[in-house]
Parts: structure tokens; C-alpha cells; sequence
């Protein structure tokens, strides 16, 4: 047999039938399923009278306009047209019969979290969502990506989607992270290398000593990334850790389904001699913690570094970097870390696990944020939430001066009442700085939980080193 | 989903690079049904000003650009979210063909399923129909060519996308041509792979 990669094993296990000229129909193990790319589909099924073919596979639940403040169970926290949205998914779950964590629910989060928590997502699996984060999935040796509200419909109505294969990247971080680097920064740090089309047409595998060393949490936050680097998927292959990260859990299998389950899980890692169509290698000791300066996430530099001039680019990149520095209220030359900011957000899909917290609470702990300013720890689901209280975390945090908020995407995208004004500035843990992506007009800098929290205590761009 | 094999009309230029998602359509509009047209949403923070009026010199307030079918642009257009929306906004506003160096894979996809075309040329070409703009130009789906006032270029397209723009196939309705396949492979593999086969939903 010729070798494969990891990608490829996953691939050859989920085709259904394949025509000459190469589109699959792919069997899909798990849909994700949340309330603003879902109305539609569902719609869709009813108006042709159809079912969702498989529901046991198929896990609802509203995270985008829920809002996270603690008197979200009052309807007036929210727009009518949000509350329209959830009360469909409410109405959808029920009517399919699919999984379903209502907001009501402790389980309740987003959905990229609670998927693997309550271990719906296992190794080798097929992960859909539509959601462009559900590359995160990919951390546990799943292949998994974001798909359209059309392709939504057609995974509810045939639990199959038609796909051409993707070329194969290797994107190996070799040796040691230096002290006050995280996943964060690799994976901002790789798209900084790719720029946010270099991984089109690709899905990437991110392996390495360095990546190895992650815990599933730092695994997660460098595949949800994968995304803003083009590639609709990132993986990483499985291995005691992913299989310790999903024993036990609630819908994760059991005895000799465990077993059986694992004698599978073990083959699936890349062969020796697989093929590859790129290969990108970067030391781990050259990452350094990092921010964006602009307004894509390949304008990532090192927190030491200073905002470029457009004229250091070519091309397109000129008249982009010219924009994103305009945009961004900044001035070539000007040092990040004498950014002020206004707002800090921790949380989202990308850095609203416990670890993130975790690490951001060590930053923090018996300090104040500075005074004036914003800042809010958004936990990615209500189990999140209930274990960083019952460590002290939310203790930590809101001593400090933070606010401590329900599970919800909140701040990552303004689509529910945690926005940013026209101008404010933002130390952000989410995955987007596009422009308005917080709010109209507001200023986004990607960075992780531990530098984000460091910036909370100084109110400027901070190199987290200084602190530790 | 109708079906199209050409279309003339008049292209308009937006000569940006990495016009994301959350660009063409601001999340914030993506709670709208869709039933009341994503039109006047399309791009709606670069076509506004702070006082929300809309910019009049912003590229498709121009005049010329009243009624353009195709949009120029520059690379990794649609990257970002999956949202379909920001397909929903073009075509609602009329735009039929989106021409750049690349796009965001999942954006391409939506836009198939919606009846739009990303057509891919090099950035060079792209370069070139960007000075020309405005103009009017032919996009056809037999030939696979753009042709205009003294320029004719070939672009790109998958094979299958170009059989699914041309006869306007419902997916699902294909795929379930195919339900015999899926239940025999769902069987196959539920023998192998237990584990994937939860327990039925608690109601």
C-alpha cells in the first residue's frame, strides 16, 4: 500500500462513492449545528418535505447572538431578531429531534467548545459545522471544516457532502516553545509566515515536537487558526493525550466500543514516506509572543517589533498594509507595546477553554487592570464557567477588575450586544481582526490569553515576559 | 437555482485586496430573514460614511457602477467566516461574477450553490481589466472565457462547479440519487466503527 497521511486515512474511510474526476460524496460523522447559519436549512427541509437523515450525529446549540451578561434569561438583553433566530433553533432541535443544549443548559457554550467537551468530536471522525472554526476539530485527528448554510441543508437531508480532496501541508514547529509562548502564538505566528491565502486549497498538518508538547487545549486553539490561514481544515494527529482528553467524556464510547475504537485511533498518524504538496518547517524557539498590527491576521509581528511602513510590502500589500495602518489609528514606526487599548477580551472559540484561563488568571492574579479601562473573560461554555469558579479563577479575575461573563461567542464577532465603539481599541484573545468584526469601526489586536491579560494590567500592548 | 451559461454586463473595479467576509456582510445584518433581500447590506461599512450616509465616492456608488453584474477585485476575496450571507449580499445586489487571483475556499463553495461565479485569473490579467473598469464584458461558461473591448481572457473553473452554474442542479436532489449508496455505506461502517453510532436522542 502506498503511504498516506493522516489526511488521507481519514479521507479513504468517508468516501462514498467518488466520480471520474475526483468529487467525493464524504460520509459526515458529526454536524455541528448553531442558530445563525441554521434557520435557512432547516427551512429548507420543511419546504420539501424532508428529514434530518441522521439526528443522533447531528448537536444543536445557540452560542453567536446569545448574550454572556448575567441577566441574559431577560429577553430585552437581546435584538428581536436575535431572539427570533434562537427561538428557531429552539423550535428546529425539537421539531428534528437532534441534540440540543438550550441556553438553559449548564452544557450550554460555543459550539466549537462544547463538541469536544461532551466528546461528540473523536479521532478520525468527519466534523461539520457551519462555521468556519470548525477546523478547531481538527486537534483531536478529526477532519473538520466550516461549510455554507446550503451545505447545511444538504448534511441535514443526506448526512453526506460533496467534496473534492485537498492537497496535503505539513507545517512542522520543531523543538521548544520559549517561556511566555503559547499555541496562540504559533498558530498567529505560521499564518505569519503562510500570509491568509497560503493555506488555499490545502489541508494542514501540524506536527513537531512543539506541537506535541501542547495539551489538547493549545492543540484546539492552533487548528481553529487554520482557517485564517486559507486552509479549510487543520489536524493533529492523535495520541495519548487526545485519547486521555476524551475517555470518560459523555458521549465518547465505552468498553469494548472503546477498544475497538482505539485499535483505529492508533493507525491514524502520516506514514513515513507520505506525500506532501508544501512543507513548512519553523523552529519553536524563533516564535516569540506576538500581536496583529493590522486589520488581516497575517499582519502578526513579535510584541518587540514596531508598526511597519506599507512601503516595506509589494504589490497589493502596499495599498492593504496602507489601509490597515489608517484603519488602525496607528503610525509606521510606532512601537506595539506602546499600543494603548481600551477593552480586553478573553474568550471565543480560539482561547475560552479552562487553560486559557488558567493562564491568563496567572498573569493577573493579586493585580489591578488599569484604571478606565474595559475588560471582560467570556468562558466558551457553562462547564467552562462552573470549573474556573471552582479553581478561584473567577475569583482572580473579577478582584482584578474584570467581568465575568456567561458562555457565548460574545466579543469575537458583533453579532449580539458585546461590540466595540467606532475607534476603540481592543487586546483580543478571538481569531479575526477584519475590519468592523468587533463592532463598526473598532480596532482589533490578536493576542493570547497570557498576553491579553498583561495588556489588561499595564493598558498597553504588553510583552508578557515583563510580567512573569 | 436557475442556470446561466453567459452573461454580459457591465464590470465595476474594487481594487482591494482580502475583502473578507465580515466585509461584505457586517454580522451584525445576519439576524434579517433573508426574505427582505441582503442587497443594501453588501459592503455596507465601506459604502457608508461615519455619518451613514452612503459614500459617494466609494467604487460601487460610482454612477458606473449602477447596475454592474461583475465585480473586479483582488486576492483571497470571501476569506473568513462560512457565512453564506455574504454570497446572499451580492446576489441580492445584483452580481452575478466575481473576478480575482483567488478566493476563500468555503466562500467559492457558497457561491456555486448560489448560481455565482468566482472566476480565477492571474493577478496580472486581474491587474489589467482593473484599469480598464468600468466596461462591459461577456462571461461565458461554454468557452470559459471573459471577453471585452480588446481583451479576451480564459479563467478558470472546476468541472463540476461549471456543470452546476450551467443547469442550476439542486444539490441535495442529486445526492439523494444516491441514498442507497449512503445507507449501505452507513451500514458498512457502522460494523467497523461502532463508536461513531451514538445512542439515539434524549428527547
Amino acid at each position: 500500500m502506498s503511504p498516506k497521511t493522516l489526511y488521507d486515512k481519514i479521507w479513504d474511510a468517508h468516501v462514498v462513492q467518488q466520480d471520474e474526476d475526483g468529487t467525493c460524496l464524504l460520509y459526515i460523522d458529526r454536524h455541528l449545528v448553531h442558530e445563525v447559519t441554521s434557520p435557512q436549512a432547516f427551512e429548507g427541509l420543511r419546504m420539501s418535505g424532508r428529514k434530518v437523515r441522521a439526528p443522533e450525529k447531528t448537536i444543536a446549540v445557540p452560542d453567536h447572538n446569545v448574550p454572556t451578561t448575567l441577566d441574559r434569561d431577560d429577553a430585552a438583553t437581546m435584538t428581536e431578531d436575535s431572539r427570533i433566530q434562537v427561538a428557531a433553533l429552539d423550535a428546529n432541535a425539537k421539531e428534528f429531534g437532534v441534540n440540543y443544549y438550550p441556553v438553559s443548559d449548564i452544557r450550554q457554550g460555543i459550539v466549537h467548545i462544547v463538541g469536544p467537551e461532551q466528546g461528540w468530536t473523536l479521532p478520525g471522525m468527519t466534523v461539520v459545522c457551519g462555521d468556519s472554526h470548525t477546523a478547531t476539530h481538527g486537534a483531536f485527528g478529526a477532519l473538520a471544516h466550516g461549510i455554507g448554510t446550503s451545505e447545511v441543508e444538504h448534511v441535514l437531508a443526506t448526512q453526506t457532502l460533496i467534496q473534492k480532496k485537498s492537497k496535503n501541508m505539513k507545517v512542522e514547529i520543531t523543538g521548544k516553545l520559549r517561556p511566555g509562548v503559547t499555541a496562540k502564538d504559533i498558530t498567529l505566528s505560521v499564518i505569519g509566515v503562510t500570509g491568509t491565502a497560503g493555506g488555499t486549497g490545502y489541508v494542514i498538518e501540524y506536527c513537531g515536537e512543539a506541537i506535541r508538547d501542547l495539551s489538547m487545549e493549545g492543540r484546539m486553539t492552533v487548528c481553529n487558526m487554520a482557517i485564517e490561514g486559507g486552509a479549510r481544515a487543520g489536524l493533529i494527529a492523535p495520541d495519548e493525550k487526545t485519547f486521555e482528553y476524551c475517555k470518560g467524556r459523555p458521549h465518547a464510547p465505552k468498553g469494548a466500543q472503546w477498544e475497538a475504537a482505539m485499535d483505529w485511533w492508533k493507525t491514524l498518524f502520516s506514514d513515513e514516506d507520505a506525500h506532501w504538496d508544501k512543507v513548512i518547517t519553523i523552529k519553536g524557539e524563533d516564535i516569540a509572543p506576538v500581536v496583529t498590527w493590522g486589520t488581516s491576521p497575517e499582519d502578526v509581528l513579535p510584541i518587540t517589533a514596531t508598526v511597519p511602513n506599507p512601503t516595506d510590502f509589494k504589490g497589493g500589500k502596499v495599498d492593504a498594509a496602507k489601509r490597515s495602518i489608517e484603519y488602525m489609528g496607528l503610525e509606521a514606526g510606532q512601537k506595539l507595546s506602546d499600543i494603548k487599548i481600551d477593552t480586553v477580551f478573553i474568550g471565543s472559540c480560539t482561547n475560552g477553554r479552562i487553560e486559557d484561563l488558567r493562564a491568563a488568571a496567572a498573569v493577573v492574579k493579586g493585580k489591578k487592570i488599569k484604571d478606565g479601562l474595559r475588560a471582560m473573560v467570556v468562558p466558551g461554555s457553562g462547564l467552562v464557567r462552573a470549573q474556573a469558579e471552582e479553581e478561584g479563577l473567577a475569583q482572580i479575575f473579577q478582584d482584578a477588575g474584570f467581568e465575568w461573563r456567561l458562555a457565548g461567542c460574545s466579543m469575537c464577532l458583533a453579532m449580539n450586544p458585546d461590540q466595540l465603539a467606532p475607534g476603540e481599541r481592543c487586546a483580543s484573545t478571538s481569531n479575526r481582526n477584519f475590519e468592523g468584526r468587533q463592532g463598526y469601526k473598532g480596532r482589533t489586536h490578536l493576542m493570547s490569553p497570557a498576553m491579553a491579560a498583561a495588556a489588561a494590567i499595564t493598558g498597553h500592548l504588553t510583552d508578557v515576559r515583563e510580567l512573569m | 437555482m436557475t442556470g446561466w451559461t453567459r452573461i454580459e454586463g457591465r464590470a465595476t473595479a474594487l481594487p482591494v485586496e482580502n475583502i473578507d467576509t465580515d466585509q461584505l456582510i457586517p454580522a451584525r445584518f445576519m439576524s434579517t430573514p433573508r426574505s427582505e433581500g441582503y442587497g443594501d447590506f453588501l459592503l455596507y461599512d465601506m459604502r457608508h460614511g461615519d455619518d451613514g450616509q452612503p459614500d459617494p465616492e466609494f467604487a460601487l456608488n460610482r454612477p458606473e457602477a449602477k447596475g454592474a453584474r461583475i465585480l473586479i477585485t483582488r486576492r483571497n476575496f470571501g476569506a473568513g467566516s462560512s457565512r453564506e450571507a455574504a454570497v446572499y449580499a451580492l446576489v441580492d445586489a445584483g452580481i452575478q461574477v466575481v473576478i480575482a487571483p483567488s478566493f476563500g475556499d468555503i466562500f467559492s463553495s457558497n457561491a456555486i450553490n448560489n448560481g455565482l461565479l468566482p472566476a480565477r485569473l492571474d493577478a496580472e490579467v486581474v491587474e489589467v481589466l482593473l484599469a480598464a473598469c468600468a466596461v462591459d464584458l461577456t462571461v461565458d461558461l461554454e468557452s470559459l472565457m471573459i471577453t471585452g473591448p480588446g481583451v479576451s481572457f480564459a479563467f478558470e473553473l472546476d468541472p463540476v462547479w461549471r456543470q452546476k452554474l450551467i443547469n442550476g442542479w439542486d444539490d441535495i436532489d442529486l445526492t439523494l440519487a444516491h441514498a442507497d449508496e449512503i445507507a449501505a455505506f452507513a451500514e458498512d461502517r457502522k460494523e467497523r466503527a461502532p463508536w461513531v453510532w451514538p445512542a439515539p436522542v434524549q428527547g
